[in-house]
């Protein structure tokens, strides 16, 4: 019960402090989830988000369900998730009923402006930690490369990808262990 | 009540269910919904995205909160965003009991191997995105054609300041981030 109570109230702060996409949370989630906790490893941060792009719905309730599924079953998977969205429930409630202007207002512009810097530092940072943990060799170099500029140059889905970089993980490990073989 | 509560729940359902690979992939289904049920206009939809992109959370969340409470009060803000994460928790808890399965297949173990850098660069993707239209003020160059006014001089500092105090420091996430908001106000970025 203890336990279902903080993955709430830490799933709650990472959803309060998630401005601008899934990725986004990524910073708070390794701090919290991995750093301080160890809920999850970042190896398994990685397979969360690889499989969240793939399945149905948003990466960071996907990612949600995922961690708490893994401590503490159905009920875990279902309160992580809960937390992950009760803030933004309560924040949008209050901003529909009372500040339809909210977004226009001079300082939530500025104060954004500010956030977003922010958030590019402490992705980039998540990026290093995530790299040096799964760029170990050349050939993991070449997909994280290819994959790097196709997204940002091209329109190609982002399922196809991960399915891809799948793929050539297993030929690549197969033909590996044929040349031991040999 | 009742019915508009379950239509709601229904609604959101399917475009939990269908809409894959992040909060602009709810666009269209919104679209779709606002023209088949007139609970909110297409003007709503432009609302609630820049509402969304100034406050935390998903856009899927935020967008189906809004359209719960305009159409049935609190407890539609309640229904809609539930009716949006349950396919995911069901889809998901399903995907984790495979893979718990196949965890020790060699297969399995090769297709992350792949797929743990492709994660990395689609995050590192992301981030090129937002620093993108953070750091760089691109329409204010393509009017002046001065290369100084390329870049957002204010965001760069603050981004600076942040990654070395990040560097020296080691404080939470969410510090920098409260920290950088107050920033923004103070120095009008």
């Amino acid at each position: 019960m203890k336990e279902l109570l903080d993955m709430f109230l830490t799933f709650a702060k990472i959803g309060g402090f998630t401005f601008g996409g899934g990725y986004a949370m990524l910073p708070i989630l390794q701090r919290e989830v991995v750093e301080k906790r160890h809920w999850a490893t970042e190896n398994e941060l990685m397979d969360y988000y690889a499989i969240g792009q793939c399945t149905p719905g948003i990466i960071a309730v996907n990612t949600a369900t995922f961690i708490g599924y893994k401590r503490k079953g159905y009920i875990g998977g279902i309160v992580a998730t809960l937390g992950c969205i009760t803030p933004s429930l309560i924040i949008i409630t209050i901003i529909t009923a009372f500040l339809r202007n909210f977004s226009e207002l001079a300082a939530v512009q500025h104060a954004l402006a500010g956030i977003r810097a922010c958030v590019c530092v402490l992705i980039l940072d998540s990026v290093i930690k995530l790299g040096k943990k799964s760029i170990i060799n050349l050939p993991a170099f070449v997909i994280a490369l290819g994959v790097f500029l196709g997204s940002l140059f091209t329109d190609i889905s982002t399922i196809l990808f991960v399915v891809g970089a799948g793929a050539l993980g297993i030929v690549i490990k197969l033909v590996e262990r044929r040349r031991k073989a040999c | 009540m009742l019915t508009t509560l379950l239509q709601l729940f229904w609604e959101f359902f399917k475009t939990g269910l269908f809409a894959v690979g992040g909060g602009l992939a709810t666009l269209p289904f919104l679209y779709q919904m606002s023209a088949k049920t007139g609970w909110f206009t297409v003007h709503d939809i432009a609302t609630l995205v820049a509402i969304s992109e100034s406050t935390p959370g998903p856009l899927g969340v935020n967008m189906s909160t809004y359209v719960g409470y305009t159409t049935a009060g609190v407890l539609g803000s309640i229904i809609g965003p539930l009716g949006l994460v349950a396919p995911s928790i069901v889809i998901i808890i399903i995907v984790s009991k495979i893979l718990d399965k196949f965890k020790t297949n060699q297969y399995v173990q090769d297709a992350f191997y792949g797929l743990r850098p492709a994660s990395t660069a689609l995050i590192a993707a992301a981030g090129c995105g937002v620093a993108k239209i953070t750091l760089l003020d691109i329409p204010a160059f393509e009017s002046s054609g001065a290369l100084l006014s390329l870049f957002s001089w204010k965001s760069i500092i603050l981004a600076v300041l942040v990654y070395i105090s990040l560097k020296v420091f080691k404080k939470h996430p969410i510090f920098y981030i409260i920290a950088a908001a107050i920033a923004g106000i103070i120095f009008q970025i």
